[in-house]
């Protein structure tokens, strides 16, 4: 059977939504200074910023993953009250403007926050302006989307081979980390890829929580944001590389987890 | 006695109530419809689900003891479980699900890969080790699941439906084969099915369950000869006759030739179903080829159908309507013919 031809009503709205979407993205392209790419590339802000981005993203998405995958088998498995209020408050960050989430961490875990002032008393250590405060700006963001996404695995995930394995003489733990964790490998995958793309991007927490400091907070979407201001050639070749990072991530995506996860 | 239970558990509105025996190296079958609760009562019996009440002992030892508050959880529990579609650990390759049980059970992973490899071989697909169970033949992955249950030498041996998932042609040489393995395993099995003929050609006794309850236990012949009630008569009413096929031909062990539709070799069990069985007062016209004179030896009403113990050279159940019976003006001592179509008769290797 041959697949319907798409109604003009739809036709016309979807090119204009395409070219939305695309046009701002050849402009740049467009607008990219070619002949001096490899002078601005260099130029020494843009390492720094690029390493830090990298780093810290990288650090967030390995926090995300320790803590998340736990929460997230809390909310697909256990059989505890109140989960749907717990789904609820984790999945917040998702919504929530991440300026606020910024002030929030700030009130927090700032020199006079809650738990900062107490932090900085017993050990010493303030955590705003630092790398560690970009790490868990990011975290803070970026986490629920790789809960979902295990989540999302985990309960899509036949519990039945945990029924088997139990009959194997596996005890929870064993059986988590040998069938369950292997099982919904490809959505960890998925969901960590999608973490750190989100964490990469992060913008509004980052720079209300870790400030803007080159070399310490200043991440590529800072670096992008401060240099349109100063100087509008080195935002477009900042800007290039967060989308080359960016598409290739997509692709890996696509290829390596969310085509094999989608054909299992 | 190896396994003793007494097992009383509540899902939703149903409760299973649902007492076993089962001695060493004796298979029972749990024989019912879908929802009677024999999944319920096997995934208790594994320790996957806590019993409301009652108690499972295994050789002397209490797995589940609501009373005295003891429940053993699966994974301590000396026992192999078929699923009925097989789940086989997709991530693992073959090899590495039979090895599973005894790698969590303790043994260094190069002696479990042996022992594995070993019963890999047992269950005769050697050479399927390396491979993942998605590129498995339903017939060899119901291998892989029997020889992963079996590798721990487990005290007690639960199978879930394990022919269902296989095709007619599979099960045939599967359930042969299963014959042959349960006949070599020293513990008690627990099996369950639906399907009457797994039940009378794997089981030493069967035990049919209906709305959670018990309805009838005994050998299988005994329960086919003798149907308690009508869902049992419909159930087990098959005729089993043993003998020896010759492509369509069947020689009897008790006399007689059976015509066949599916060619087959060796020693088989034929089976034929009451219902099929069409009885006359004469031999009927048109020599059909599988007739045989027999004595109606007794005659039991079943609803609208009255069950004819036929015997014989070909000894066989009748089920007639109760219309036919009094226009054949049929008795205990009458003489008929008995008339079975090859397509009705079902063979299976022994």
């Amino acid at each position: 059977m041959r697949r319907p031809r798409t109604p003009a009503p739809l036709l016309v709205p979807a090119a204009l939504a395409v070219a939305f979407l695309v046009l701002p993205l050849a402009g740049l392209l467009v607008r990219t200074p070619w002949s001096q790419l490899g002078t601005l590339l260099t130029a020494p802000g843009v390492g720094q910023a690029l390493r830090l981005s990298l780093v810290s993203a990288t650090l967030a998405t390995l926090v995300s993953v320790v803590l998340g995958v736990p929460l997230a088998w809390v909310l697909a498995r256990s059989r505890a009250r109140g989960r749907a209020v717990l789904r609820a408050l984790v999945t917040v960050p998702l919504v929530l403007p991440p300026v606020v989430g910024g002030v929030a961490l700030f009130l927090v875990l700032g020199r006079q926050g809650i738990v900062g002032r107490w932090l900085a008393e017993a050990t010493g250590i303030t955590i705003p302006f630092t790398t560690t405060a970009v790490v868990i700006a990011e975290t803070f963001v970026a986490m629920p989307f790789l809960v979902i996404s295990v989540e999302g695995a985990l309960r899509a995930a036949d519990a039945r081979y945990e029924d088997a394995a139990a009959t194997l003489g596996a005890d929870r733990w064993t059986t988590f980390r040998r069938v369950t964790l292997p099982l919904v490998a490809p959505g960890v995958a998925a969901g960590a890829v999608l973490c750190w793309a989100r964490a990469l991007g992060e913008f509004g927490a980052t720079i209300t929580f870790a400030g803007n400091f080159p070399g310490t907070t200043q991440t590529m979407p800072l670096a992008v944001y401060l240099a349109l201001q100063r100087d509008p050639q080195a935002a477009i070749v900042l800007s290039l590389v967060l989308l080359v990072v960016s598409v290739a991530t997509l692709l890996l995506l696509r290829d390596r987890w969310l085509g094999r996860g989608a054909a299992a | 006695m190896t396994l003793a239970a007494r097992v009383v558990v509540g899902r939703g509105p149903l409760t299973v109530d649902v007492a076993l025996e089962v001695a060493d190296g004796e298979v029972l079958a749990v024989l019912g419809p879908n929802g009677a609760g024999k999944s319920t009562l096997l995934r208790v019996l594994a320790g996957l689900l806590p019993p409301d009440g009652g108690r499972v002992v295994v050789d002397g030892a209490t797995w589940d003891d609501v009373a005295g508050r003891v429940h053993l959880p699966a994974h301590r529990r000396p026992l192999g479980m078929v699923f009925q579609d097989h789940l086989l650990f997709p991530h693992l390759s073959v090899l590495d699900n039979v090895a599973f049980g005894p790698r969590t059970r303790g043994a260094p992973k190069s002696a479990a890969r042996r022992a594995a490899a070993a019963w890999l071989e047992r269950v005769g697909i050697a050479g399927l080790g390396d491979r993942r169970p998605g590129q498995l033949s339903g017939g060899q992955a119901q291998r892989a699941a029997l020889a992963r249950a079996l590798v721990g030498d487990p005290a007690l041996l639960l199978l879930d439906e394990p022919l269902s998932a296989l095709d007619a042609r599979t099960r045939l040489a599967v359930r042969a084969e299963l014959r042959r393995h349960l006949a070599d395993f020293a513990g008690s099995t627990v099996l369950v099915t639906h399907d009457p003929v797994d039940a009378m050609a794997l089981a030493d006794r069967v035990v049919v369950v209906e709305d959670g309850a018990v309805v009838q236990a005994g050998a299988p012949a005994e329960v086919a000869r003798h149907p308690r009630t009508d869902y049992v008569a419909r159930l087990v009413g098959l005729s089993l006759l043993p003998g020896t096929a010759e492509g369509l031909t069947v020689r009897l062990d008790g006399g007689g030739v059976v015509t066949v539709a599916e060619p087959a070799q060796g020693p088989v069990l034929v089976a034929v179903r009451p219902e099929s069985v069409a009885l006359y007062p004469s031999r009927p016209e048109g020599s059909p080829r599988n007739a045989w004179p027999a004595v109606v030896a007794g005659a039991t009403p079943h609803g609208s159908t009255v069950r004819c113990e036929l015997d014989g050279e070909v000894p066989l159940l009748a089920d007639v309507t109760a219309t036919a019976f009094a226009e054949l003006g049929l008795a205990p001592g009458s003489r008929v013919w008995a008339v079975v179509k090859a397509s009705e008769v079902a063979v299976y290797a022994r």
